[in-house]
């Protein structure tokens, strides 16, 4: 078996070994597995509504798996694209709220503000890792903290009090009648679109610019890089600088399309960390976060549908989720298994 | 509330909030001092909140006043053996201990709600009928001053967190055990000629932190809360993961900062109550923030020099250099 094909299958193996404990847990919880994944199925498939919904829910999932995987090829582990999504869901919803401009100048501005607010997010952990050598992964952890309450709290100060933003102003909004109505009325809006020329903007940078050479380059090896004159501790601010603006972007979606407000918030919104899971299942690569995003995207939302449709808790699908994190990340005994599997063929 | 009055609310509140954090700051020493990364102390914390209250809203009539203890027993099992999988993941699998520590932290809320749900058939417990108890130590609740302030309404758990942290420092400084458990997590190639098992260290260490972080979910739920719902725990494995990072990585030390961020706690929910002209002033958010932003100011070494493990997060993989 060629490294290729290794590499492929093991977020395949790790999905089916994820399903597979999944419906172990529902048979010994006493659900039927069967039922259940016909649920799932149809909460994603079922109609056009559920479809609509899917991809709607898809959108915000592939740029957080954009904002870790960028991040990930500089060799930076970007955990904070939890606090990144709310401080951009915030400017968005604030900028969105506040101005009067006409559409073509307005919603840009907008989605601007969103990236902008989650470039700053990722610029305090960049330049701590650049200049300093603090790891980014707990200063991340700590800005997602920082990040819920500051939004809280001017949450609470622009609407005077109340945990609740005003409605943002329809020149600003991604709701789309036409997708609305395509899909059975559903909240489907153009934010899928937005996500999808942000992964070409990813593979562009990476693969056809000098600044993606080097940003790749810096993480394969930081030293090598350095010695070809290259300029490290640049590329590592940058890279968490574009990913918190993927991050940011991925709050506008919520803040410009799914809701057009913001509510205080009581913990995080999950999305950040699914994106993770999205970048690992999708191997870093534009192309392959589409698929890690459409997986995770339609789980989280077939899921709503298992409670009414099988009795089932939403949370099992959270449990599979997990497992095929857990899986992905185990990979290497994954390849050790296929391996010991292709020596056995060759000898016989 | 006079000056002395706010004193006496204050710092026994803080103690108590600082009593889960230390448990589980120090747990999450000893698996970062063995060289792994130890993200999913709060789904650990999750699964021994979730664990203490069903113990406790089952067995409630076998044990009477003794359940709080024996749930905390009982969460502390269940949560070492959750480690486990981190442990597997990370030290046998060769995982990265940061994935892994992401996945054991969807992996324990998912499992705690969906059992809660399979249980009760709605998203929270019941309350519980025994809390652990608040003692007023006999005598020395007398002194003057001192006494109001450390020894009456003190929760014992918070009188075992303390001690905890003096018997780490004891364990990690003083025993064979402890010189292993730290030479692997420096140098595990060194460790290994001298012919210390790198792995079996590694694994108890992860599956001490896990028992630790168990027994700290369960003091939060049963001190503070009362019931277990999907917002129990919400960040306080990850506070307790700052309070390791700002003690860096010293159990004397956590003790410390987790002490100083059950004060900020304390300070972010009552601010808005305490008489004191200059506290009614700052907003509630920066108590909020405090312990995050002093993190990231330690690590930046604006708070003396934090010194990280040398092998943390490193899988040793036997022959390679």
């Amino acid at each position: 078996m060629s490294n290729r094909v290794v590499s492929l299958l093991v977020p395949v193996i790790s999905i089916i070994l994820g399903l597979l404990v999944g419906a172990i847990v529902m048979l010994f919880s006493g659900y039927d597995p069967v039922n259940g994944y016909i649920a799932l199925w149809n909460g994603i498939f079922g109609d056009s509504y559920a479809i609509g919904e899917t991809i709607r829910q898809i959108s915000p999932y592939i740029l957080a798996g954009l904002a870790v995987a960028f991040a990930f090829r500089t060799g930076l582990f970007n955990i904070g694209v939890e606090g990144q999504l709310m401080v951009g869901w915030f400017a968005a919803v604030y900028v969105g709220a506040a101005f009067e401009l006409p559409m073509i100048i307005h919603l840009p501005i907008t989605l601007l503000a969103a990236a902008l607010a989650g470039a700053i997010w990722g610029l305090v952990p960049g330049i701590l890792k650049a200049t300093l050598r603090v790891h980014e992964v707990i200063v991340t952890i700590m800005m997602n903290y920082v990040a819920l309450h500051v939004v809280n709290a001017l949450i609470k100060t622009v609407s005077g009090g109340s945990y609740k933003t005003e409605k943002i102003q329809p020149t600003a909004s991604l709701r789309s009648d036409f997708l609305s109505n395509l899909t059975d009325y559903s909240t489907l809006h153009y934010g899928i679109f937005v996500a999808l020329a942000m992964v070409i903007v990813m593979w562009f940078i990476l693969e056809k610019t000098k600044t993606g050479f080097e940003l790749k380059s810096v993480g394969f090896n930081e030293n090598a890089s350095q010695y070809a004159g290259m300029n490290v501790k640049k590329n590592i601010v940058l890279s968490m600088v574009i990913s918190g603006a993927f991050a940011g972007l991925a709050g506008a979606m919520e803040g410009l399309g799914t809701f057009g407000s913001m509510t205080s918030q009581g913990g995080f919104t999950g999305i950040g960390f699914d994106g993770i899971a999205v970048a690992l299942l999708g191997a870093n690569t534009p192309l392959g976060v589409i698929f890690g995003a459409s997986l995770f995207g339609s789980l989280k939302y077939g899921a709503n549908n298992m409670p009414n449709a099988a009795n089932i808790p939403l949370e099992i699908v959270s449990i599979v989720v997990a497992l095929i994190i857990f899986f992905v990340a185990s990979g290497y005994i994954i390849r050790v298994g296929l391996q010991r599997l292709n020596k056995k063929k060759e000898a016989k | 509330m006079s000056f002395l009055e706010v004193l006496y609310f204050i710092i026994p509140t803080s103690i108590a909030y600082a009593a889960p954090l230390i448990f589980t700051a120090i747990g999450g020493v000893f698996s970062e001092r063995s060289g792994v990364v130890n993200i999913g102390l709060e789904g650990l914390m999750v699964m021994g909140a979730f664990v203490g209250i069903v113990f406790n809203l089952a067995f409630v009539n076998v044990f009477g006043g003794w359940t709080p203890w024996i749930a905390l027993l009982a969460a502390m099992l269940v949560a070492a053996i959750f480690s486990i999988m981190h442990a597997v993941a990370s030290v046998s699998f060769r995982a990265d201990q940061v994935v892994s520590g992401v996945a054991i932290n969807m992996l324990g809320i998912a499992i705690a709600l969906f059992s809660v749900k399979l249980m009760f058939g709605k998203g929270q417990t019941d309350f519980i009928q025994q809390k652990i108890p608040r003692i007023n130590v006999p005598i020395l609740q007398d002194i003057p001053i001192i006494g109001p302030m450390f020894f009456k309404s003190l929760y014992g758990t918070s009188v075992l967190a303390i001690a905890l942290a003096f018997v780490a420092w004891f364990v990690i400084y003083k025993t064979p055990f402890g010189l292993r458990l730290r030479s692997v997590g420096e140098h595990p190639m060194a460790a290994d000629t001298m012919g210390i098992n790198v792995a079996k260290i590694r694994y108890a260490a992860v599956i001490i932190s896990g028992g630790l972080a168990g027994i700290g979910g369960a003091i939060y739920s049963q001190t503070m809360t009362g019931d277990f719902g999907h917002a129990t725990i919400n960040g306080q494995g990850f506070m307790a993961l700052a309070a390791m990072i700002f003690g860096k990585w010293h159990p004397i030390g956590a003790l410390g900062a987790a002490l100083f961020f059950g004060f900020a706690q304390t300070l972010a929910i009552s601010a808005g109550s305490i008489d004191i002209d200059f506290i009614q002033k700052i907003p509630a958010v920066y108590f909020h923030i405090l312990p995050y932003v002093l993190t990231i100011l330690a690590l930046a070494g604006f708070i003396g020099k934090a010194n990280a493990p040398k092998a943390n997060g490193v899988p040793y993989i036997k022959g390679s250099r």
